[in-house]
Order: C-alpha cells, then sequence, then structure tokens
C-alpha cells in the first residue's frame, strides 16, 4: 500500500528533512521525490510505502496536515488508490 | 510513478473546486420489523437500524481521512413506512419519532423513507401515512418524507396529488417559525427510484436487499473550472470536456462506495451520478450553466445547455462505475444553487423556466419558495404538471415546494446549511380548483405499454 504527499508553499530551508524525518517517525518507507522550486513556490510530490506504517494512516494525514501549518506550508497526504482510480481507466 | 499533473489536478478539484462526496447512504430494509403491534414495530425498527448503521458515521469518517476526501454527509434510507403502517396500524407519527431517534443515536444528518407508494391506489395505511406527514415532519429533526403519486406504467393517481398539496402547505404552516423547513424535508415524486441516495427523496425500495451502500458524488465546481480553463471551443467539445470530468468524479464515488462497502460488510448498491450543488460559493450547477455561455442561468439557451451537462455526466460517469442507479443527473434545486439563487432573485428564472428545465435533467421543481398565501389546489397543480413531464418523458420528477408562510414575493426564506435560502418566486394567479377538485386518476400514457 502506498500513499502520496504533496507539499506546497513558500520555499525555505529544512521542508523536505522535516517530511522525510516525520515519514521516518512513523515507518513510512519514501520511494520517490519529486520536487521543484519556482521562483520561491516550492512544490514536492511524495510517493511514500504504508504497507508497514506505525499508525493509522488517517492519524499519520493529521499529523502533517499541523506539520505543514507550523512551517506555513499546505501538506496532503492521500491514498494512492484514489489518483490511480480517478487518472487511470 | 503517477503524473505529477494528475496529482496537482486531484489537490485542485479538492481543495479548491469543492470535489467530495455528497452522500454515502445506507439503505436498510425494515420488512423484518413489522408487527401488529406498533409498539413492538417501533422497537424492532430502533434495533434494526442501530445495529446495522452503528459504524456507517466512523468508517465514513475514517475513509475521509485516509483517502483525503471530504464525505460531506451520512444517511440512512429505509423501507417505505406506509408498508409497516399497513401492517401495525395506529399514528404513523410514531414511526417518524423512532426514525429520528434511530438516526441521532448512530450519528447521521438525515433519515428517509418516511414514504407511501401510491401512484395506482392507496393501500392500507398509505391515507393514515400521508395525513401524518405534516405532524411527523413538524416533530422530528431528521426524518424526511416522500410520496410517488405517479409512474409510466400507472399514470397520475390525482387523488394523492390534491392530499399531497394540501399535504405540502400544512407541513409548511406547523414549521412556520422555522422558514417552513417541514416542507424542505418532502419530496413528491412521479417515477421515484428505489435506490436513491439523496435526501429528501430517499427511500429504501422493496425490492432492494436487506441492507446495501449507495454513494451520491458531487462536483459542479469541478466542471465549471475545466470549462473555464478550456475557452472559447464548440460546444462538441464542451460535452467531450464533461464527459471526461465527470468519468474522473464518478471513480472517485466508486471508490469510496466499494471501500465503505468492504469495511461495513455490507454490499454496494450504486453510484448516483448526479452533479449536486450547495449553497457554497464555486459549486453551483448554475455556474457550469453560465460558463457554457449564458449571461445568466434562466436566459433562452439554459433548457438546451442543461440537457448537453445532463447527458454528459451521464455519458462520462457510467463507464466509471460498476452500477449506476439513483437519479443519476443534474440537479436544480434553486434554494441550495448559489447561481439559482442569484437567477430567482433577478427575476430571470421562473418556476415555468424551471419546468421546462426539469423535462431534460434530473428530478424537478426542488427547493422551491412559493408565496405563503399560495392555495392547496394551485400547489397541487403544479405538482400534477410536474408529475406529467416525469410520466410521459419516462423519468423521475418530483416537486419539493415551500410556501412560505406569511411572506409575499421578494421576501427570503433560509434554512441555512446545505438547504440554503432563497427568495419567493412568482406562482400563476389563475386557479385550477375545479381541476384538482374533480381526482380521479390521469391514465398512463400510450408508450407505457411496451411489452
Amino acid at each position: 500500500m502506498r500513499a502520496i504527499i504533496t507539499v506546497v508553499g513558500r520555499d525555505m530551508v529544512g521542508i523536505l528533512a522535516k517530511v522525510a524525518g516525520e515519514c521516518a517517525k512513523v515507518n513510512a518507507n519514501v520511494i520517490e521525490v519529486n520536487q521543484s522550486v519556482l521562483q520561491d513556490m516550492f512544490a514536492m510530490i511524495m510517493l511514500i510505502d504504508i504497507s508497514a506504517l506505525s499508525c493509522k494512516l488517517g492519524d499519520f494525514g493529521e499529523t502533517m496536515d499541523a506539520v505543514g501549518s507550523e512551517m506555513g506550508l499546505k501538506i496532503h497526504v492521500m491514498h494512492e488508490d484514489l489518483f490511480n482510480s480517478m487518472h487511470r481507466v | 510513478m503517477l503524473n505529477t499533473k494528475d496529482i496537482l489536478e486531484t489537490i485542485t478539484m479538492i481543495q479548491e473546486e469543492n470535489l467530495d462526496i455528497r452522500t454515502i447512504t445506507m439503505g436498510i430494509s425494515l420488512l423484518d420489523c413489522a408487527d401488529s403491534d406498533i409498539h413492538a414495530s417501533c422497537r424492532k425498527i430502533y434495533e434494526k437500524i442501530t445495529r446495522c448503521a452503528k459504524n456507517l458515521v466512523s468508517v465514513g469518517c475514517e475513509i475521509e481521512r485516509e483517502y483525503g476526501i471530504p464525505i460531506i454527509n451520512k444517511r440512512i434510507s429505509v423501507t417505505p413506512i406506509s408498508l409497516l403502517c399497513g401492517v401495525s396500524g395506529g399514528d404513523p407519527v410514531e414511526y417518524a419519532k423512532v426514525l429520528d431517534k434511530a438516526s441521532k443515536a448512530v450519528g447521521v444528518n438525515f433519515i428517509g423513507g418516511f414514504s407511501a407508494l401510491v401512484q395506482k391506489g392507496f393501500a392500507a395505511g398509505d391515507r393514515e401515512l400521508i395525513e401524518s406527514i405534516p405532524e411527523a415532519l413538524a416533530v422530528t429533526d431528521q426524518v424526511c418524507s416522500s410520496v410517488n403519486i405517479g409512474s409510466t406504467k400507472a399514470g397520475i393517481n390525482m387523488d394523492a396529488v390534491a392530499m399531497m398539496g394540501r399535504a405540502v402547505k400544512k407541513a409548511a404552516e406547523l414549521t412556520a417559525d422555522r422558514d417552513c423547513i417541514g416542507a424542505a424535508k418532502l419530496v413528491v415524486f412521479c417515477n421515484a427510484v428505489e435506490d436513491n441516495p439523496f435526501m429528501a427523496g430517499a427511500f429504501h425500495g422493496v425490492g432492494e436487499p436487506d441492507c446495501v451502500i449507495h454513494v451520491g458524488v458531487s462536483g459542479p465546481g469541478v466542471v465549471r473550472a475545466a470549462l473555464a480553463k478550456a475557452g472559447d471551443i464548440p460546444l462538441n467539445e464542451v460535452a467531450d470536456l464533461i464527459k471526461r470530468t465527470a468519468f474522473k468524479i464518478t471513480r472517485m464515488g466508486q471508490l469510496v462506495g466499494a471501500e465503505a462497502s468492504r469495511r461495513l460488510g455490507v454490499p454496494f448498491g450504486i453510484v448516483d451520478l448526479s452533479l449536486a450543488p450547495t449553497p457554497a460559493i464555486g459549486d453551483s450547477v448554475a455556474h457550469i450553466l453560465e460558463e457554457i455561455g449564458l449571461e445568466q442561468c434562466g436566459a433562452p439557451g439554459t433548457t438546451a445547455a442543461l440537457a448537453m451537462l445532463n447527458d454528459a455526466v451521464k455519458k462520462g460517469g457510467v463507464m466509471a462505475s460498476s452500477t449506476v442507479g439513483g437519479l443519476s443527473g443534474a440537479f436544480i434545486p434553486v434554494t441550495e444553487d448559489a447561481g439559482m439563487i442569484d437567477a430567482a432573485r433577478a427575476g430571470t428564472l421562473s418556476i415555468e423556466k424551471l419546468e421546462a428545465m426539469t423535462a431534460v435533467c434530473s428530478v424537478g421543481l426542488d427547493m422551491i419558495v412559493i408565496p405563503g398565501d399560495t392555495s392547496a389546489e394551485t400547489i397541487a397543480a403544479i405538482i400534477a404538471d410536474e408529475a406529467a413531464i416525469g410520466m410521459v418523458n419516462q423519468k423521475t420528477t418530483a416537486a419539493r415546494l415551500i410556501p412560505a408562510i406569511g411572506k409575499k414575493l421578494g421576501e427570503e426564506l433560509s434554512f441555512g446549511g446545505l438547504l440554503g435560502s432563497g427568495p419567493v418566486m412568482k406562482v400563476g394567479s389563475m386557479s385550477p380548483a375545479r381541476m384538482i377538485g374533480r381526482g380521479g386518476h390521469i391514465p398512463a400514457p400510450m408508450h407505457s405499454l411496451k411489452n
């Protein structure tokens, strides 16, 4: 099972480190990272493996939402199935 | 990995364009709760609803958090209560009270099925139930009622239409101190469907399984945004774009429905391919029509644009779901749609134009506020007109009219929440009383004989 984390907001030092750190805390393995910085806007999409997640995905989503608010970023954690069903026939 | 563009598109749809699952509705059969003693019957109903729907809200919230997709409503539909009334006799309001209590106990926000199906005539329990509707809606908060008074196969039961004219008016009168909310929870149908997940018209048909999960999707904002980005393309391309968008929206509904069904251990029923607006800005069906190129909803061209929209939504959605059902089409509830409210206030949208629109889209004259002094006969006649459109066109039509007691043209009612608010609209002043007074039955049309 996999999930997708999206991070959007103003670029600053330590975004990737912070998000990856939170993933490690709940035993989520980062599979792929795709990030871009356009002027000072930061956008990152991270694919993580949640098969061995140590908490519920919903709880992790709430933690990340709070982390995002602290850093002034928008962070969403969503199950990969949603994207697969919407964009693949 | 998934395409970045696709991922961002989904996030934008949910965060900015109000994409959501409008409702997960659990249909529960109450046939095995029927008892000749009304108190025993009510006790069994409470026990069955609280047992079947115990985890409905928590599972809904769990899916919402994991998939990051808002699920706005969790609801319940039950077997038409007139069937239980027929067995038990007694005061049908008792049933409404127990439904209200059970729905509050499991935490859903509406329960539908205080209903009767009388398209061909009245059976035991039907008249009693219809007569009790105004009181039942006044003394409960979450119970919704619907009555099917006609069908393509059976014609229109005009005695029932006359009764419903009086019931709508009385439901508004008994709740006049609460913006006539009673009438907003009452729908009169022609060709009612048995697996509708949307309120106020949801009930659990007798042909349905014991317990089942239906899903209603939404997303007018997503369709409007897609059209806005596309610019001035020909209408066939507009239709194609709507189809593609509807496909994505429906796939999401299918995923959530299948997941809810798995987690609750209840069979998956249908996805209702509807565009359901809310009063929120950017969640309006009227704004889609305006994006197609009308200065305001209600302008000449509205019916054509709506016909195309409705058809494209179905074509896109049908491939995205394993089982499609319910009402499936674009809804045009006036008080629940920001663009419709504006058009009604401006006088661009009239009841007559809305009537034409109902011939080409899902359902009918929905959430329309009419003057409080409109007679019961006039309300019945509007219901009959709407039912005739459904009967002849072999589609579901409905009327949910709210007489604004003590208010006149230009004044407004405000229900709050998803039910919204809206201005009192003009109703024709000539009387249909003699026709309604005749009673009887309008025979089924020629094309009902298909066998």
